[in-house]
């Protein structure tokens, strides 16, 4: 008893911890953006407030378009990965449902399934760069239609990427987001036992999608919101997606924002600090908005929900599978694309395949891999295991202690999320240097943690509240200490979210550029900053590599963070 | 200690330094300077250098040009004991901004960034603002070597004096990339870029004005357009001056937009983006500010083999691009003993030859050894660079008034 009491105790630490940790760069950062965005930067001579910035922000004249381009493809973007993500998610569990494997249909979800998870690992310049490849009007798709039937010497003159409108962009993240929302859906199905539910559903006449959009859903729905809220935030301040696919004329309000940082003029800072605020305000606006649209469509769908309806709709099924195969297929050959170039020397239009091929490419980086490498590991392990650490000790604390991590509390968590990187880490760069921590490998891991944290606890937050109560309290009752209940009971049957949500952590520390620069002081390189800063040379045949190697051990954890359960678990079907 | 440190560059640059706020700067530099490396020769550099580490922070978007980074720091391992690490960069600005947290936090000194590949406005705000270390150039072996009356913008950068504050590392001049096996027939002026255009709608476009390449091609077009490209040389007078000096340019390229690739609605991002489109076959005719460009990525099979080049018969644009130090770098030595390894005949033979990279000499090769300038000679010139007699005349950047006040009105007409 005196033990539980010691560790119980020793809890309320995790949350302080945790949120002293986040609070010093946050109060950095936002005082780095907003600081400059008054008028506020003595070493650019700016030593008085005033708000002449905004109104310099409000009549630039390409602000108006880029807001709404900003907007419009973020918000498009998040509502068509959140529908995809539902209807294979509703397909799947149907498929687990029947379990009939030799269905032609039911093997197809599972093939989509097995084949676009993986694709989280992916990173997302590496995904847009291959998908520019692919549908460019030089591209491969054109290649093909060119080399089969229309035999065009010069390319086609159509508007595909970079179109006015942001389509190409919103494919772009769609094909990043869907994946990633779908593994959400997937784990939360878990904690509510959907199965049971749609059981139900067809036992009183219910169709299963049905059954699915009016049972399982509206529960689903509530666990999944926040990582919504991250993609859809996420989707309105992505810049390498938007630098590659999005248009140029003019281009989204981040890009704008990364334009005037890069000014060699170093007073468009306090433009770009402008700029940066009114992103944080949209990004605010649009999840209320969000919010409020759920209410709304909630509250409107609420007869119909309880309306006793019987039916099914079967063409969902089709619709389903058609996106669904589109999706896969769009990625599936967007990296394939990527592969080839890696392996060609030339490669030159209307040519399907490149016309020499060479290991050069590979060759030429191998030799400096191994340091970069190991540097990507060494900092994503390390974040990964501390900000398990953290989450888990922040979570045990809500449960023993019976609070929820407050609100507020939480908001901070995502911040970093939400507020556009560039300038928000000026800030944070001040601080270190002040600090005399910039260029230290604590501080690098420090900021990696930033951005880590909030998604390991956006993955494991729901799964560790909703496990069943009783399994701890079975533990309470024969008089195990909270740490064994942990380590014997917990964590062995939130093993698998456990181990996706360090999967995910991984691939986000991975993909880290801004931080990794800023707060590493050009001493760390790792495969990212190559990769990134290859991609300024545009050259497919490297990206290609950097591409691969980028989303090479984020896929090799994921595929782990699957796999180990399976193992671990193989005679315990019911924990699969 | 006063003989070595020689500020005579700064007295001939009366028009820059008017303002009694630059001449405070220029002494402040003077003194801090006299306090640090300056007391000491190149010897003294040289023996502090062995065993510094320096960061360069350089745009890290070809294999080409980290191979030779990597190749030079090699040597300066060798034969000084300074070892260089590359900090790949996409965006010079990231260095910039590095430096400018750093001072805005007060640090002088032990600073992150030791080198940096740098020139013009990059260059002037950063000389501007305080964040450069120097003047450093003066007594370097290798810096006698460089050919100041041939290659005036190894001393002026974009009208900005460079007094010491960067050491010159490579040339640059605006030139036209096409693929011969598609174009017969190749403009000799602006105008005539317009009439091939007519001819060949939507097979030439040039770079966003937020690339450098951009925003020099409507510089390079306001010079043949322009009724008296004197000006251009000083900044702008006023806004009435703008309108009236630039009318002919928006005339032209309201004429030229509607005919350039997707009808001048969109532009690509960067010139290495718009050298892929010319690979593609979505362009015919692309722009490059380096002469053996060309015929390096021809070698490493980014563009086909039948690309060539050409320039303007009045002559085009042409600059230079240099390597500064930070006020607070903590291996200045390191970073000047590698500045002036990188002037060396070695290295610059070593840029120069198109198949490492392509990148022509800032040195005179009159001032060399008969045995260096025989090596210069025998490079390769490369298949689609042209002689030096056939580059035409150069031109000299306009005032970077001028480059931001085009750039912020294109934004204005033609960026949303």
């Amino acid at each position: 008893m005196a033990t539980t009491i010691r560790t119980v105790s020793l809890l309320p630490a995790f949350p302080i911890l945790t949120q002293l940790l986040f609070l010093l760069p946050i109060a950095a950062g936002l005082f780095g953006v907003l600081l400059p965005a008054l008028g506020y930067l003595p070493d650019l001579g700016g030593n008085q407030f005033h708000f002449e910035i905004f109104s310099q922000l409000l009549e630039h004249p390409a602000l108006p378009h880029a807001v709404w381009l900003t907007l419009f493809s973020g918000i498009i973007a998040t509502i068509l990965s959140l529908s995809l993500a539902v209807l294979l998610a509703a397909m799947l569990s149907r498929e687990s449902l029947t379990g009939n494997k030799k269905n032609k249909k039911t093997s197809l979800f599972a093939i989509i399934r097995r084949g676009l998870i993986p694709l989280i690992a992916v990173p997302h310049a590496a995904m847009a760069l291959g998908l520019a490849f692919l549908v460019a009007p030089s591209g491969w798709i054109v290649r093909w239609l060119s080399f089969l039937f229309m035999g065009w010497e010069t390319p086609p003159e159509w508007v595909t990427v970079q179109d006015p409108f942001g389509l190409s962009l919103i494919f772009g993240l769609v094909l990043k987001e869907t994946p990633y929302l779908l593994l959400m859906i997937l784990a939360a199905l878990q904690q509510i036992r959907a199965q049971e539910y749609i059981r139900i559903g067809q036992s009183l006449g219910y169709g299963n999608s049905l059954s699915w959009l009016k049972l399982v859903l509206p529960q689903v729905y509530p666990l999944i919101r926040l990582p919504v809220f991250a993609v859809l935030a996420f989707s309105l301040s992505v810049v390498d997606v938007a630098l590659i696919l999005g248009p140029t004329t003019p281009p989204t309000l981040s890009v704008l924002i990364l334009r005037w940082i890069d000014d060699p003029d170093l007073s468009f800072r306090f433009l770009a600090s402008a700029g940066a605020v009114l992103l944080l305000l949209l990004t605010l606006g649009s999840l209320i908005f969000w919010r409020f649209s759920e209410w709304l469509i909630f509250q409107k769908c609420r007869n119909w929900l309880s309306n006793g309806k019987r039916g099914n709709v079967n063409e969902v099924h089709n619709l389903a599978a058609l996106s669904g195969s589109l999706l896969l297929g769009t990625a599936f050959l967007s990296l394939l694309g990527l592969a080839f170039w890696s392996l060609s020397l030339r490669w030159p239009y209307p040519l399907v395949l490149p016309q020499r091929w060479t290991s050069r490419n590979w060759e030429r980086h191998w030799s400096s891999l191994q340091e970069t490498a190991f540097t990507t590991l060494e900092v994503g392990v390390i974040t990964g295991i501390i900000a398990l650490f953290l989450v888990v000790g922040c979570l045990e604390n809500e449960q023993w202690r019976s609070v929820r991590f407050s609100l507020r509390s939480q908001w901070m968590l995502y911040l970093p999320l939400l507020i556009p990187q560039a300038t928000f880490l000026l800030g944070i760069q001040i601080l270190a240097v002040r600090m005399e921590m910039d260029g230290t490998f604590l501080l690098l891991v420090w900021s990696h943690l930033l951005f880590v944290l909030p998604y390991i606890f956006l993955t494991l937050a729901d799964p560790w509240r909703n496990l069943d109560a009783r399994f701890p309290k079975i533990g309470q009752c024969l008089g195990a200490s909270p740490l064994r209940i942990l380590f014997h009971i917990k964590l062995p049957l939130l093993l698998k979210p456990l181990l996706v949500a360090a999967a995910i952590g991984f691939a986000v520390s991975v993909a880290q550029y801004l931080p990794t620069l800023f707060a590493g002081g050009g001493r760390f390189a790792t495969l990212t900053t190559e990769a990134v800063s290859y991609a300024a040379g545009a050259d497919r045949r490297v990206i290609g590599v950097y591409g691969f190697l980028q989303a090479l051990f984020p896929w090799i954890a994921l595929l782990l963070a699957l796999a180990i359960p399976r193992w671990r678990f193989r005679n315990r079907a019911a924990l699969l | 200690m006063n003989n070595i440190f020689n500020f005579n560059s700064a007295t001939e640059s009366g028009a820059m330094s008017k303002t009694l706020n630059f001449f405070i700067i220029t002494i402040f530099f003077l003194l801090l300077g006299s306090f640090s490396v300056y007391g000491n020769s190149w010897e003294d550099i040289s023996k502090k250098a062995k065993g510094q580490t320096v960061y360069w922070n350089a745009w890290g978007g070809s294999e080409e040009i980290n191979a030779y980074i990597s190749w030079v720091g090699s040597r300066v391992k060798e034969d000084h004991g300074v070892t260089l690490k590359h900090v790949k960069l996409a965006s010079t600005a990231d260095a910039v901004s590095r430096v400018l947290a750093e001072k805005a936090a007060g640090r002088s000194s032990n600073g992150s960034v030791d080198l940096i590949w740098i020139n013009g406005e990059n260059f002037a705000k950063m000389k501007e603002n305080g964040l450069l270390f120097g003047p450093f150039t003066e007594n370097l072996p290798n810096f006698k070597l460089v050919d100041f009356s041939g290659k005036p913008t190894t001393l002026i950068d974009f009208h900005m004096p460079v007094e010491g504050y960067e050491a010159p590392w490579g040339m640059a001049k605006f030139n036209f990339v096409f693929d011969s096996a598609r174009v017969s027939e190749t403009p000799k002026s602006i105008p005539e870029l317009l009439q091939w255009s007519k001819r060949h709608p939507g097979r030439f476009t040039y770079p966003h004005v937020t690339d450098f390449l951009g925003s020099t091609f409507l510089m390079q077009a306001l010079i043949e357009l322009t009724e008296n490209p004197e000006v251009l040389n000083s900044s702008v007078k006023s806004k009435a001056a703008f309108s009236k000096v630039t009318a002919p340019l928006w005339n032209y390229l309201n004429q030229l937009h509607p005919l350039l690739w997707r009808s001048g609605k969109s532009f690509p991002a960067s010139s290495s983006v718009q050298q892929q489109m010319l690979n593609d076959s979505e362009l015919d005719i692309a722009l490059s500010f380096n002469p053996s460009d060309t015929s390096a990525a021809i070698a490493n099979g980014s563009l086909p083999e039948s690309a060539r080049t050409f320039v303007l018969k009045k002559g085009t644009i042409g600059n230079t691009h240099f390597v500064a130090i930070p006020f607070n770098s903590g291996s200045s030595e390191g970073a000047i003993v590698v500045a002036n390894f990188l002037m060396s005949p070695e290295a610059q033979m070593q840029k120069q030859n198109p198949d490492i990279w392509g990148d022509s000499t800032v040195l005179s090769i009159a001032k060399l050894s008969a045995q260096d300038q025989q090596k210069f000679k025998a490079l390769p010139l490369g298949v689609a660079t042209l002689p030096p007699e056939k580059l035409g005349p150069t031109q000299s950047n306009p005032h970077p008034d001028w480059k931001n006040q085009l750039d912020a009105e294109w934004q204005r007409r033609y960026g949303q």
